[in-house]
């Protein structure tokens, strides 16, 4: 019983720290609708410019009480400075882009700030002093329990009274609190919007890196930190309500306490125990614990038009190259034909995921679970029955779109990032199948053997089969965006209202679509791991979908052919630049942020522009 | 220090024609002249784990300059094209693939995640070219999915849980508690250690396990859970990041105190020097004793190392140096770049260690190297832990008889 009493405490000390750096995400959500990727990037900052201030220059040497909590402070300050020069030279520029296409300038931030942390600070792990006042433990119910946890514990609730204060008894609250609401309202009633955004920026940033700083005595600064806590992050937002701080509170306690029972419980699948979680909540309260339903949509949110088809010259030299492009093939030897192979792949999966985010209007962050759902498939009917190729090829999408369908059914019921999480717990939780399943899928260490049929194994022959497949799954994707299924897709996004007026069974449309977006995906997984020669559980795991993601938004949602350029794009980027130079990730993030910055309608959106000023 | 060390020819080619059409330019050499270098594509998740595999390089392009200098192989110079796979096996095979098509390298290498080695022996295997795995630990690389073309040089799982229980038998702890990233190296670690030190104890039990997430410890839970349990000795498999993290909240909750714990690769510095002043005391580790292991050949490492790169080396750099003398010493015997003179050269190949203790030998049998590691006790001397009362331990004295070895691994 003891022990289950300081169980639950060490569940308070997460608990606080998780809310820290998840109540200025929600703030920063609320105020400016920016999903902030490098939200996690910043929580790392905080705790290696701790980790400096620290044990390195002036306040070192001061030492003792302030040197400690001075450092401290000091870096949450400079993190919280950091975040506003970001929002006032990236972010501000692309508040008019489409939504959550400033994902993709957040993300570049995090591969950036992965290359610099690890050259300024070195690749070796961190370990911070202990806080004075604060080492040791005391007795409590017979059993030790650090005195630096409970001064977390206590952090949480004193942070949250304070943003409370802020938020309900100053102006600047009061103004944050309306933004949230009604941002175009705000700003018609004279408020200055540029200093609103700028400032609660700083304040999200300074709460992340307050919260990596307090991390300090407790664990090592590392180079992980980001990606390890950026997910979680997301999860109390999401549980708690978008932009809900007594939500994030309560949903950071919730997911503190199931860590630490979890681990008695359940010591296998403690992290696929938070994604359980929030798939409950979000099945049974669409907008979190303490979230609000939106309003509806403000009027700046027009209908985005109607894709065109490419201009007549931009079609045909596309057209001309993809012949010229088959023709040559036998000419290029084995390495491009590996890597066309896996463009086409790449391709039909963005292309997949376009058809739920363009005329869906759905975000999804979490397509790779139907990709590694026809791969797992085929390599499965592969290992345990001995199907060949063909069999595997021609199953995985049916099996694909079967978990899409199962999926679906709960996700499109939502709306916007609630939906996109949702995606997300789903395909933790596939993964976690995958992962542990060792018997039936081999755990991490996965399916291998599974090569084409004999007539496929040559280069030449598999990349035609690729392309083929591919070219075939595009199309067919084309023409559901073009047919009356399509048109119903559109119409359903860019008013539920009056679409169902007209008859259009919104839900029924959008699970449809979800699960033969579903299949597609799917028949991409199965290729690529004929291609690879095996199935990992990495193939459903979060960095597969972000890169589906990042294609969809490189290319720009709102065009047919985005998708198509942005995996070519980020692919053809990736491979080149880790080729060239150690630095990829710092090379790869510069060149995302130049394009978000320069194409703010995506790639193929700049294209059709520059064709249609031609024309 | 730049990753890639290709020749000009290849560097032009990728910059005045980036993009895949660089690799139809890229006909075979079909003969090389004398004296043209034999280039090894080295692959490794050099982003996912720097702290690793940098002082990895480091060796490895140590001991390819000591082979360049003696002359090379046979007056050929060696050669080595690194590649980044992310820590993504997917990735790795791509690259394996660019690596003999494009690079035209004659030997694959590297590896540190299972995964990615396991993905890189069945690549090897289906495209029957040769394949050294240097640092991944899974048993089933040269066991239940070894093949004709993949040798593997570090101590395996098995290996160094066998060390360990060694000692462990010793101890007059009973109540074992397990913790161990929830990954294969984790699990099959924490199933050979049960195996072999109940055959060797049948009085021992085990009274509970840890599995917390690879990266992603909740320490303070961890150690609250494995007090619950009472354990007269613990069994650790956790490193880098989750050690740290776990040994300190152990510290602060004493968790350690009055226990006996065995712990795999904790003594080796790549885990003991960011322990600083945490490191716990009298710990059994497995590891390598760096500061303390002289001898001519060692002695000589260090310092050459420590000249080159003005730090000392790490337990990776020895792997790093190693795989490269044994292909070194593989290509000297097979005096050829084919594959399959390269296979029969491998087996049954010896080579002097890094670390000075003599030959060690890839056996024939299931292509293992018979490197060892060091077993002893964690100290803390001032304000840095290391390893003391330490000796080296064969592989060759560690692994499961012939028979059994046959029985798992798929005869070809």
């Amino acid at each position: 019983m003891e022990a289950l009493a300081v169980q639950a405490l060490a569940g308070l000390a997460s608990a606080s720290s998780l809310f820290l750096v998840a109540s200025g995400l929600t703030v920063i959500f609320g105020v400016s609708r920016i999903v902030n990727f490098a939200h996690g990037s910043l929580y790392m900052l905080g705790a290696y410019l701790a980790w400096t201030f620290v044990s390195h220059g002036p306040l070192a040497e001061l030492g003792g009480f302030w040197g400690f909590w001075g450092g401290v402070l000091l870096a949450a300050l400079c993190v919280g400075a950091l975040g506003a020069a970001l929002e006032m030279t990236v972010l501000r520029r692309i508040y008019h882009a489409p939504e959550l296409f400033q994902l993709l300038a957040t993300f570049a931030l995090v591969l950036i700030v992965q290359d610099v942390a690890l050259l300024l600070w070195g690749a070796d792990d961190k370990f911070g002093p202990r806080a004075p006042l604060l080492r040791g433990a005391v007795e409590i119910l017979g059993l030790r329990f650090p005195r630096y946890e409970l001064f977390l514990i206590a952090v949480g609730p004193v942070v949250l009274g304070l943003l409370w204060l802020l938020f309900h008894r100053t102006r600047f609250g009061i103004l944050l609190r309306a933004a949230t609401q009604d941002r175009e309202m705000v700003s018609a009633l004279g408020v200055d919007q540029r200093l609103l955004f700028t400032a609660v920026f700083f304040l999200g940033a300074a709460l992340a890196g307050l919260g990596g700083a307090l991390q300090l005595p407790r664990e090592a600064v590392t180079l992980h930190m980001d990606m390890a806590i950026i997910v979680e992050a997301f999860v109390v937002v999401v549980i708690g309500g978008l932009g809900s701080l007594p939500g994030a509170f309560l949903a950071a306690l919730l997911i503190g306490e199931l860590h630490a029972f979890g681990i008695l419980v359940f010591p296998r699948i403690t992290l696929v125990l938070v994604f359980l979680v929030m798939a409950v909540v979000l099945v049974l309260r669409p907008h979190g614990l303490l979230g609000a339903p939106p309003g509806a949509p403000p009027a700046s949110e027009q209908a985005p038009p109607l894709p065109r088809p490419l201009p007549r010259g931009l079609r045909l030299a596309t057209l001309g190259a993809l012949a010229a492009l088959l023709l040559a093939a036998p000419f290029l030897g084995d390495y491009p034909l590996i890597l066309l192979a896996d463009f086409a792949v790449f391709i039909l999966f963005a292309a997949s995921l376009h058809l739920i985010m363009g005329p869906g209007g759905m975000a999804s962050f979490g397509h790779a679970a139907y990709f590694g759902a026809g791969a797992y498939a085929a390599g499965l009917l592969l290992r345990h029955l001995a199907a060949p190729m063909e069999m595997g090829l021609l199953l995985a999408p049916f099996a694909a779109g079967l978990v899409g369908l199962l999926f679906g059914w709960f996700c499109v019921r939502l709306s916007g990032v609630y939906a996109a999480m949702l995606t997300l717990a789903f395909a933790q939780i596939a993964w976690s199948v995958a992962f542990q399943w060792v018997e039936v899928t081999g755990g991490d260490n996965g399916l291998l053997g599974i090569w084409p049929s004999d007539w496929a194994r040559g280069k030449l022959a598999f990349f035609y089969l690729s392309a083929a497949l591919c070219g075939l799954g595009v199309w067919l994707l084309r023409r559901a965006i073009h047919a009356p299924f399509g048109l119903a897709l559109r119409a359903q996004r860019d008013s539920a209202l009056r679409a169902e007026a007209i008859g259009i069974d919104a839900f029924r449309i959008r699970w449809l679509a979800f699960a033969y977006a579903a299949a597609f995906a799917g028949l991409a997984g199965a290729l690529f791991a004929f291609g690879k020669g095996s199935v990992f559980p990495t193939y459903l795991a979060i960095p597969r979908s972000v890169d589906a993601l990042l294609m969809v938004l490189l290319g720009g949602v709102q065009t047919v052919s985005g998708p198509i350029l942005g995996a070519i794009a980020y692919a053809g980027l990736q491979e080149q630049l880790a080729r060239v130079t150690e630095l990829w990730r710092l090379l790869l993030g510069l060149v995302i942020l130049a394009l978000v910055l320069f194409f703010p309608r995506g790639l193929a959106g700049a294209l059709a522009q520059w064709g249609e000023k031609r024309a | 220090m730049t990753l890639l060390q290709t020749d000009a020819r290849g560097l032009r080619r990728r910059m005045l024609l980036a993009g895949i059409a660089a690799g139809a330019l890229a006909r075979p050499a079909v003969l090389r002249a004398q004296g043209s270098p034999i280039r090894i594509g080295e692959i490794n998740s050099y982003t996912a784990q720097p702290a690793f595999l940098g002082p990895y390089r480091n060796g490895w392009l140590l001991a390819q300059e000591q082979v360049n200098a003696a002359g090379g192989i046979g007056g050929r110079p060696l050669e080595t094209v690194f590649r980044d796979d992310a820590g993504r096996p997917e990735d790795a095979v791509r690259l394996a693939g660019e690596l003999l098509n494009a690079e035209r390298v004659a030997l694959l290498a590297g590896g540190y995640l299972s995964n990615v080695g396991l993905a890189l022996a069945d690549f090897a295997r289906q495209n029957k070219r040769l394949y050294a795995a240097s640092e991944p630990l899974t048993d089933a690389l040269v066991w239940s999915r070894g093949n004709r073309y993949t040798f593997r040089l570090r101590p395996s799982t098995y290996m160094q849980a066998a060390m360990l229980v060694e000692e462990a038998a010793r101890l007059p702890a009973k109540r074992w508690a397990t913790v161990a990233p929830n990954y294969e190296y984790g699990q099959s670690a924490v199933k050979w250690f049960r195996e072999l030190l109940k055959a060797k104890r049948p009085d021992v039990e085990f009274v509970g396990e840890q599995f917390p997430a690879l990266g992603r410890i909740d320490a303070g839970a961890t150690v609250q859970a494995l007090e619950r349990m009472k354990p007269e000795g613990i069994f650790n498999v956790t490193f880098a990041t989750d050690l740290l993290n776990f040994v300190r909240q152990g510290n602060t909750r004493g968790l350690f105190e009055c226990r006996a714990v065995a712990s795999m690769l904790s003594g080796e510095p790549e885990y003991l020097e960011p322990l600083g002043e945490e490191c716990p005391d009298g710990w059994i580790v497995t590891g390598y004793p760096r500061d303390d292991l002289d001898n001519p050949t060692h002695t000589a490492l260090r310092d050459a190392y420590r000249a080159k790169y003005n730090e000392l080396p790490r337990c990776g750099s020895i792997v790093g140096y190693d795989t490269v003398q044994a292909i070194a010493a593989m290509l000297r015997k097979a005096n050829s770049t084919e594959t399959e003179a390269m296979v029969e050269a491998f087996k049954g190949i010896r080579y002097q260690t890094g670390y000075g203790t003599g030959e060690v030998e890839f056996r024939a049998l299931d292509h293992q190297a018979t490197l060892g590691a060091f077993v002893g006790r964690t100290k803390l001397e001032g304000r840095r832990g290391r390893m003391v009362d330490w000796r080296y331990a064969d592989g060759a004295n560690y692994l499961p008889g012939d028979e059994q070895v046959r029985a798992w691994r798929p005869q070809e």
